[in-house]
């Protein structure tokens, strides 16, 4: 088979990946109100991106929702992952199955399901809601995380600690925790990415008293194009690309 | 003294997991079982008697277009994304390991991005007065601007667009894991090139093939805010439909039969990707 082929091909898939992001960043600095054509360097949709008020309210409320729902996920799975790493227990395979099926199944019905509940118990709808909904959708990709730097871990270094006389929770403590470190802070950066771009899960479970960034933008791109909404655009693939960069590098550089 | 008290560690890391899992998972899931076969009621959303109602409803003609037109977006998404990711992952198995770790990397990076912004900015390249119809006008090669945006084609792109990593991913990971040695044999046995492809690629790589369709065939049907932004305000997508029912119409037993209905197809997809994997098992040990 030709050699340049295959290539070529890979070449031309990222272009047409990039494509749209590359045109999101370059119309972010476009002085042109309309929106299509280039009316030369400006950069006023950053001014009014800052100067809108209940837009960076929303940014504020999206970092809050993120860091808790990413911390409390983080804590959770890392726990699920070293019971289901360290322990027998009954129903082992069932909660294996469970957490499967809530990374499977459509981001839309766990809202409906959720959303159903909320009402059910008479929770008001707004940050606790949202952060129950993310924490839940988080969780099994934390679980994934760390459980694939579990399995690669020498078994003699947990169990020469339990004969040096250590407890369950001190053992966790002293020698698991340190060794999945990496992975920690790897699955904190998934669920905190994962949350910030959430969009249909959000959708049902937030009220009007605490509106987040992604249902802002929705509500914005609906209709129409906005200019600030490429300026915007292009702070948080800045920021994702910082945070999965920083994810990587923690990865690679613990494997050594 | 008893187990429990024995490993309180152990113990509280089980009820906290389970916990969350029965009061999160499995109850917001009954209760939308619940709601499907209960009445409709414009004051607390449900009410008594129990029926079948919703069902029937699903296969009303209305709804049925939607359901189908739905099923065929995704469906139309799904083969785009193989087509397109297949070679694709193969291609990049190929490659060095160093320059295949870069171009993952460069694969999650979008996955990473928001995702409305990115179906936001395929916007400006398909309106009406957007950069293709400039950049084709401007060519000579069309005398009007075509219209791309808010018809379905613009939807299905969008779809490709976000989930066409979910389809690699998969396909990647079973292209590295296929021993090349077992190629190699084959084509030493005196199997022809199509002959090696069709019967030891295809059938090796068929459980990735079925992890990818099932990461893009359910989020193409869901993915209602894709439908919205690129197709136009209309009911394209079951996603579409699910939320109308529940945050517009308030028809919940309606909203819920549907729901169910993407669980239900969901389930059969999990359970021929595990067919295949087991298939795959025995005959590797056979």
């Amino acid at each position: 088979m030709n050699r340049w082929l295959p290539k070529t091909y890979l070449t031309l898939v990222y272009v047409l990946l990039y494509l749209p992001i590359l045109v999101l960043v370059v119309f972010s600095f476009n002085s042109s109100r309309t929106g299509y054509r280039w009316g030369g360097l400006s950069l006023q949709w950053y001014e009014s991106l800052f100067n809108n008020h209940a837009m960076v309210q929303a940014m504020w409320n999206s970092l809050w929702l993120a860091l808790t729902a990413a911390t409390i996920s983080t804590i959770i799975g890392a726990l699920t992952a070293l019971a289901l790493h360290r322990y027998r227990f009954r129903g082992k395979r069932v909660l294996r199955g469970m957490l499967f099926v809530v990374m499977m199944s459509p981001e839309i019905v766990l809202a409906i399901s959720l959303l159903a509940l909320f009402l059910l118990v008479g929770l008001q709808l707004g940050f606790i809601s949202l952060l129950l909904a993310h924490v839940t959708f988080c969780l099994p990709f934390v679980v994934i995380t760390v459980m694939a730097r579990l399995s690669g871990f020498d078994e003699s270094l947990p169990e020469a600690a339990r004969d040096l006389g250590a407890s369950d929770f001190t053992m966790t403590r002293t020698v698991l925790i340190p060794v999945i470190m990496p992975a920690l802070l790897a699955g904190w950066l998934l669920g905190f990415t994962l949350s910030l771009d959430d969009v249909v899960v959000s959708t049902f479970v937030s009220g009007p008293s605490y509106e987040i960034l992604p249902l802002r933008i929705y509500s914005m791109v609906r209709v129409g194009l906005k200019p600030e909404v490429n300026a915007l655009g292009t702070l948080l693939l800045v920021f994702s690309l910082a945070m999965l960069m920083l994810s990587q590098w923690i990865l690679t550089r613990s494997k050594r | 003294m008893h187990r429990v008290l024995q490993q309180p560690f152990k113990t509280a890391v089980l009820i906290l997991v389970w916990g969350w899992l029965l009061l999160l998972v499995l109850t917001p899931n009954l209760l939308v079982v619940g709601a499907s076969v209960m009445t409709r009621d414009p004051g607390t959303f449900l009410s008594l008697p129990l029926n079948l109602d919703s069902y029937r409803q699903l296969f009303d003609p209305l709804y049925l277009d939607v359901f189908l037109n739905s099923l065929y977006m995704a469906g139309m998404t799904t083969v785009f994304c193989l087509l397109i990711g297949y070679p694709f992952a193969w291609a990049l198995s190929g490659l060095g390991k160093q320059r295949q770790t870069l171009l993952i990397f460069l694969l999650i990076v979008p996955f990473w991005t928001n995702s409305l912004v990115r179906t936001y900015a395929l916007k400006l390249l398909l309106a009406t007065n957007g950069l293709i119809n400039n950049a084709l006008l401007g060519l000579g090669l069309i005398d009007e601007p075509l219209r791309m945006l808010y018809t379905e084609g613009a939807v299905v792109i969008g779809l490709v667009y976000l989930l066409l990593p979910f389809m690699i991913l998969p396909l990647y990971s079973v292209f590295d894991d296929l021993r090349k040695e077992l190629l190699m044999a084959s084509h030493d046995l005196g199997a022809g090139k199509l002959s090696t492809f069709l019967h030891v690629t295809i059938p090796l790589t068929l459980p990735g093939v079925l992890a990818g369709v099932m990461l893009v065939l359910l989020p193409a049907m869901g993915l209602f805010f894709v439908a919205d932004i690129l197709g136009g305000s209309r009911n394209l997508l079951v996603g579409n439909v699910i939320k109308n029912q529940f945050l517009d119409a308030r028809d919940w037993p309606f909203g819920a039969a549907a729901s169910i209905l993407l669980t239900v197809a969901m389930a059969v997809l999990l359970f021929a990707h595990r067919l295949s994997q087991r298939r795959l098992g025995d005959e590797a040990r056979a």
